[in-house]
């Protein structure tokens, strides 16, 4: 499973450096995207911080759901499903390995949009660094429920739609465990029990998706 | 079934070890349908269906896929890698040594074309290297869908010697097409396909 994931992960990784749609697309989307939220919280710096996790992570979610469609749009085209399918590939060990790549995209784009948050929405630096750990926690959380919910919506008519109204439900606790962490660390107080949110949401859902994710494919 | 609807329906199909079999028939016959049934890609909801000895109704679809080869008309590949990458991917993919991806190039024509991204070869370039996935895979059986579509004429030269050379070898092939093979090299069983049936077949 651990090989499979891996020749997934690098054939992923691959793709996406060739075809550079996460540094031409969706990471200039995702800046955009946080510096219109500070527009939208006006001229004066006050609560920019405050608000600075939730939008952080609200953003986060739009480029998600862009690089899940993107994750599994590359596997669409009838011939390659089909041909790939008689790969005979460990379904546990293609799910490990797509979300593993999502998980990295996820994770350089959210270090760019980390640096937007203090740049835009004045969150301190060290703050904002003590956030990292948590971030990539959860980021890791959202790229197994999205290889999860990229699989079943793939192929459907209305897949763009679905995903998003499929996928929130599970994202919800992530982002409330992530957002809570980001503030905690921006401005003091505990973040154990954020970080076991998070940590047995990213188990689960790995989990959840290494015996389902076959099932998925197959139908 | 497509909203209730049978895509196949009366198919009584035998086909011989290392042998060619042509399924011909206007769009929406079913060829494509018989094809990925062939290849273990849909399930069989009715009837009896054994492919290289494995039941198609009992669900280990999946372990029949991994002696199947399928070439689709749209590619079968990933339009961002080149074309060394997809081969490499294929191989490692199999646990087959990366020693044969030189050999397999030269026999499809596409040496020159290795680092060029799949999604910029030619029609016809883009079957070669369908088929290199398929001479690195071995596979026991293959099911090509319309691989004669918008080929030239050296293209349809070079796939008939290349799928008269599988068969020689042991492989049995199934192709769709629109219309009968014209090589006289072949010497194919050709099953005539409509609404889903297999109406008239010729050797």
């Amino acid at each position: 499973m651990i090989r499979v994931a891996l020749l997934v992960a690098g054939k992923d990784l691959r793709i996406e450096r060739r075809s550079r749609v996460l540094l031409w697309q969706v990471v200039p989307f995702g800046v955009m995207a946080l510096l219109l939220c500070g527009l939208a919280l006006g001229p004066t710096q006050a609560g920019h911080s405050s608000a600075a996790p939730g939008l952080f992570y609200v953003v986060v979610v739009l480029v998600a759901l862009l690089m899940i469609n993107r994750s599994h749009g590359v596997e669409a085209t009838p011939g390659t499903a089909a041909s790939i399918a008689t790969l005979g590939l460990d379904p546990g060990g293609v799910f490990l390995g797509k979300a593993l790549a999502l998980a990295v995209e996820l994770w350089l784009t959210g270090i760019v949009l980390l640096g937007g948050c203090v740049v835009v929405l004045h969150t301190g630096l060290q703050g904002t660094l003590e956030a990292i750990p948590s971030v990539l926690v959860i980021l890791g959380a959202i790229a197994g429920a999205g290889t999860l919910y990229g699989a079943l919506t793939t192929g459907g008519s209305g897949a763009a739609t679905l995903l998003p109204v499929l996928s929130l439900p599970a994202f919800a606790p992530l982002l409330i465990a992530g957002e809570r962490s980001f503030h905690s660390a921006l401005h003091g107080g505990s973040l154990l029990q954020w970080w076991v949110i998070s940590l047995v949401a990213l188990a689960g859902y790995l989990a959840v998706g290494i015996l389902l994710y076959g099932v998925l494919e197959e139908s | 079934m497509v909203s209730g609807f049978p895509l196949l329906s009366g198919v009584d199909l035998e086909l011989r070890a290392a042998s060619l079999t042509v399924l011909v028939g206007a769009n929406g016959a079913g060829k494509t349908s018989l094809l990925r049934l062939l290849a273990g890609l849909i399930g069989l909801r009715a009837g009896e269906g054994t492919v290289l000895g494995i039941d198609l109704a009992t669900g280990e679809r999946r372990q029949l896929r991994r002696h199947v080869g399928w070439l689709g008309h749209d590619g079968s590949f990933y339009d961002d890698l080149s074309v060394k990458e997809n081969l490499t991917f294929a191989a490692r993919a199999l646990e087959r040594p990366l020693t044969d991806l030189d050999a397999v190039l030269e026999r499809v024509g596409l040496t020159a074309r290795g680092e060029t991204p799949a999604k910029q070869l030619s029609a016809g370039q883009r079957r070669r290297l369908g088929l290199a996935w398929l001479l690195l895979r071995r596979p026991q059986l293959w099911l090509l869908d319309e691989p004669y579509a918008s080929l030239d004429d050296e293209g349809r030269d070079f796939f008939d010697a290349l799928l008269g050379e599988v068969v020689a070898r042991g492989a049995t092939v199934v192709v769709s097409a629109h219309d009968p093979l014209r090589s006289a090299l072949l010497r194919p069983t050709t099953l005539t396909m409509a609404g889903g049936r297999i109406v008239g077949a010729s050797s």
